[in-house]
């Protein structure tokens, strides 16, 4: 079997699978990270989103083989050292979260919006989050925790640019 | 948060201080067990007990326990699905026994056969749980306070608490942790045992953030698949095309050798495959051969449905006495799937005459005895342990049980275990649903414009119920009744809140093959609906505004504050853009009250919500916060179904496979806001979780009618057939 060599949340990892195994089942059953979920399968719901290369992407969609090489990034691998994320932080200060199966894909659709798109409209949030779906309906507090997000990375950045 | 309605209804129910038995349970630190939800004749209120046998022979009880370290433990019968009971029993804990929220942990109870009821749904939970909580951690306090005044040898009288301490004037203080022990052995409390009066609350009513939100968003919560039960198998089952079809021959050669895979097992309900991974599991599960016979629904499709449904309707009554006119109304609801985000999932381990399943369960004593009979274990059930694990999302699916008894099958047969996991196909072809429904109202109308009769006749498919009611109907009959059928929840549940004369509402029951569920406010999610929107079409026959003629029908006070509400905070009747419209509704049920109103923009054709604004009255407000999210949430659930969510049946099967056709509301179809106005008439502890529901999908479908002229009578609204 062939080894897949690929960064993991900042560590280098290697994991000997079928090639064609998609992401999502060596990220779970393999390498025991059960932050992205499984809601779906193909595409449509958004439970397992993550980073591939710092760009969100369906781990449930890619194979592992395709990943060799690049960087994946989880919920887990959110926080670092100086702890949480503006958006976790912004996600906990407008009590998103119900029953939070959904989260961790909507959290990382959300990081990944900011990082290409700092300070998005509603309209733009509209377009970037509606492939997460959210069966208890926190769509509201989702916007608002963006909003508040971009606010909290807008005055974490300043003083450096300054 | 919340305005204060004055006094002058009945008494509140629900959150006053009524005794609840409570008992010091013989433990090394102190534990307190409390009666769970039905109160005591004030005579027989017991002084606490330590006799073991008494305890044993207890049905029903919670525990609030301190340990040395000083944290409180809290355990509860009840399952974490969303709806933050677990923020709202610490809230209350916390309060009584003045210490952090941080300082409590809620555990869920193993399935037990001394829980009466351990079902979490039907809007029960802090209705019947708040009282005894507040009871038993009321108790600890009062005992932890003793065993201080015990050790500095003072009044108990003259000791304090606050943050987890016990206080002396003198500056002297003691941790909970510190006097653990000496607690559990103190066996008359020297101070008062009653809970606070909520007068006195300084958390209780606070909005509060949910405790585990860090948990949640740094993806470390575990729900069932998550667990790290050593050995456990990825298992998915290849089901049929049908609803309930069975499998009349297999070949799986093909599959046992692919790679992965440890085992294949037939069901009644399919072919089961473990293997070591998910992804290899499904993998072969898609190289089985099975020949299936079709399920017993498999002559009917959407048209037969509804004309059975329609059939079931029957003749028009006659209309009551000085009748001039009688307006008709007809609606057709869908079949629902509940869609939770985390489909049907379980971990089993079966080993020799033992069973131990992990699951995000709605009823875990139901689910004990389901497994325990699959494996012919019907006479004792005690072999099964049950560990309800948080689940992403029940809305009433999580009542049935059909995973955990398939992965104790599973586990049973491959010796060893296996983590069961539905594929998002499975969870809405082979779901219980929602049912169908048809309705005809009846509203007659006589001079001047009086209103003399309203007659409801429902044609829904018979819920199924085999979990019982659990203690909502102990709250809406007074008393248990297990043999409850659909026909007599109806009857307990719906009711007209109007003055419309000859009121009558009757259930026709349909027997169809096709799995049904209780669903978020269950009957009223179809009955109440249509009522509220037929009460518009009626403003509209009698050229009446549809507040102003609620208002001089409704009955109940609280309903009228909270429409008021909704009128003041929306603006109603404000002047808006040709194809932008308002729409109110409201309701009560579950000891609350609710008004909502709707803005909607049909101006490009597809209904658009703009802003929803819900005030309700759920007495006192545990959580403000926790109430909020609840009801945006159903309201969102209210939007999708009324507008682009339900199922199709097409011989026997379900036609829906996920999210790509079940159309679920997506961030791009949410309002731009939700405002949730809280009125508070009194103390009593209201149900939420259902609430929600029924008065937002009517406002909605008001807001359309008013927008478009059309009165909508068929859901979803944007189905091609509708
Ligand atoms: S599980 Fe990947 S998008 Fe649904
Ligand atoms: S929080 Fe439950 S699905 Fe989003």
């Amino acid at each position: 079997m062939p080894a897949h060599q690929f960064i993991l949340n900042g560590q280098p990892v290697s994991v000997e699978s079928p090639s064609d195994l998609p992401l999502l089942w060596v990220l779970r059953d393999v390498l025991g990270v059960t932050g992205p979920k499984y809601g779906c399968g193909v595409g449509v719901c958004g439970a397992c989103t993550s980073h591939l290369d710092g760009e969100a992407f369906r781990p449930c969609l890619h194979p592992v083989g395709e990943v060799a090489g690049h960087e994946v990034k989880t919920i887990e691998g959110l926080a670092d050292a100086a702890g949480l994320h503006p958006v976790q932080q912004a996600w906990i200060a407008e009590d998103v979260a119900q029953c939070g199966f959904c989260q961790p894909g909507q959290i990382m659709a959300a990081v990944a919006l900011l990082r290409r798109n700092p300070q998005p409209s509603d309209a733009d949030i509209d377009a970037a989050m509606s492939d997460n779906v959210c069966r208890c309906g926190t769509y509201v507090r989702i916007r608002s925790a963006i909003h508040r997000a971009a606010l909290l990375l807008r005055s974490a950045a300043g003083p450096q640019r300054r | 948060m919340a305005d204060l309605l004055p006094e002058d209804a009945a008494p509140p129910s629900g959150f006053d201080r009524r005794k609840f038995l409570t008992w010091l349970v013989a433990s090394p630190t102190l534990m307190v067990a409390a009666r769970c939800g039905l109160d005591l004749p004030s005579a027989q209120a017991a002084e606490p007990t330590t006799d073991p046998a008494a305890l044993e022979e207890t049905p029903l009880n919670l525990y609030v326990a301190v340990r040395t370290d000083g944290r409180v433990v809290a355990t509860l019968p009840r399952t974490e699905m969303g709806q933050g009971i677990t923020t709202a029993v610490t809230m209350l804990v916390a309060e009584e026994l003045d210490t952090g929220l941080d300082a409590v942990d809620v555990c869920t109870a193993d399935a037990d056969p001394r829980w009466l009821i351990q079902l979490t749904g039907l809007s029960s939970t802090m209705r019947y749980l708040a009282g005894p909580l507040r009871a038993a951690a009321a108790e600890a306090r009062a005992r932890l306070v003793t065993a201080a005044a015990h050790r500095w040898r003072v009044l108990a009288l003259t000791l304090t608490t606050t943050q987890g301490e016990v206080r002396a004037p003198d500056g002297r203080r003691l941790g909970y942790g510190e006097l653990a022990e000496d607690a559990a052995h103190v066996l008359l409390p020297e101070v008062s045992p009653l809970p606070k009066s909520p007068g006195e609350y300084t958390v209780v009513g606070q909005p509060t953030g949910r405790v585990d939100a860090r948990d949640i968003v740094t993806g470390a919560v575990r729900f069932t698949l998550d667990l790290d039960i050593p050995g456990a198998m990825p298992t998915v089952v290849a089901r049929p095309p049908t609803l309930r079809g069975t499998v009349l021959s297999f070949n799986a050669s093909t599959a046992r050798a692919m790679p992965g895979v440890v085992g294949v097992v037939q069901l009644s309900s399919g072919v089961a495959v473990a293997a070591r991974t998910f992804a290899q599991a499904f993998a072969a599960r898609d190289a089985l051969q099975v020949t299936w016979a079709p399920g017993p629904a498999s002559h009917l499709s959407d048209a037969d449905i509804r004309t059975r449904l329609r059939d079931a309707i029957g003749p028009r009554p006659l209309p009551p006495l000085l009748t001039t006119r009688v307006v008709e109304g007809r609606f057709d609801f869908p079949y629902l799937a509940h869609a939770p985000m985390e489909t049907q999932s379980c971990v089993a381990r079966v080993t020799g005459d033992v069973a131990e399943v992990w699951s995000g369960v709605q009823d875990p004593k139901f689910a004990r005895n389901q497994v325990a009979a699959a494996l012919g274990w019907a006479l004792t059930p005690q072999r099964v342990t049950v560990h309800p694990i948080r689940a992403g999302g029940g809305f009433g699916r999580r009542f049935f049980t059909e995973a955990a008894v398939e992965a104790a099958l599973i586990s049973r047969s491959l010796g060893q275990p296996v983590k069961l996991m539905w594929s998002r196909n499975d969870e809405m072809r082979h779901g219980h649903y929602r049912p169908a429904s048809h309705h005809r109202i009846l509203a007659s109308l006589g001079p001047g414009g009086s209103i003399l009769g309203w007659q409801h006749r429902a044609a829904i498919p018979t819920v199924e119920f085999p979990h019982g009611f659990g203690d909502l109907l102990t709250s809406l009959a007074g008393q248990v009744l297990p043999e409850v059928t659909s026909a007599l929840f109806f009857t307990l549940t719906q009711h007209v809140p109007y003055q419309f004369g000859w009121v009558a509402q009757e259930l026709a029951e349909v027997p169809l093959p096709i799995p049904t569920a209780s669903f978020r406010s269950v009957f009223t999610s179809q009955v109440g609906v249509a009522n509220e929107i037929f009460v518009d079409q009626l403003a509209r026959e009698l050229q009446r505004d549809p507040v102003e003629l609620r208002r001089s029908r409704l009955t109940s006070r609280r309903l009228k504050a909270v429409l008021d509400r909704v009128v003041l905070e929306g603006a109603w009747g404000r002047t808006l853009p040709p194809g932008v419209a308002q729409g109110v509704a409201v309701l009560e049920e579950w000891d609350s009250a609710i008004a909502h109103l709707v803005e909607v923009d049909v101006t490009s054709g597809t209904p658009r919500v703009l802003r929803v604004i819900i005030a309700a009255d759920v007495g006192l407000p545990i959580n403000p916060k926790g109430v909020e999210a609840q009801l945006q949430g159903a309201a969102m659930d209210a939007m999708s179904t009324t507008l682009s969510a339900g199922l199709h049946i097409d011989a026997g099967a379900v036609r829906e496979g996920s999210f790509a056709d079940y159309r679920w509301l997506r961030m791009k179809h949410a309002p731009a806001s939700i405002q949730v106005h809280l009125v508070r008439s009194d103390n009593r502890v209201g149900g939420v979780g259902e609430l929600g529901y029924p008065s937002a999908a009517a406002a909605l479908a008001n807001a359309i009618a008013r927008a478009t002229g059309t009165m909508p009578t068929r859901f979803p609204i944007l189905d091609e057939g509708a």
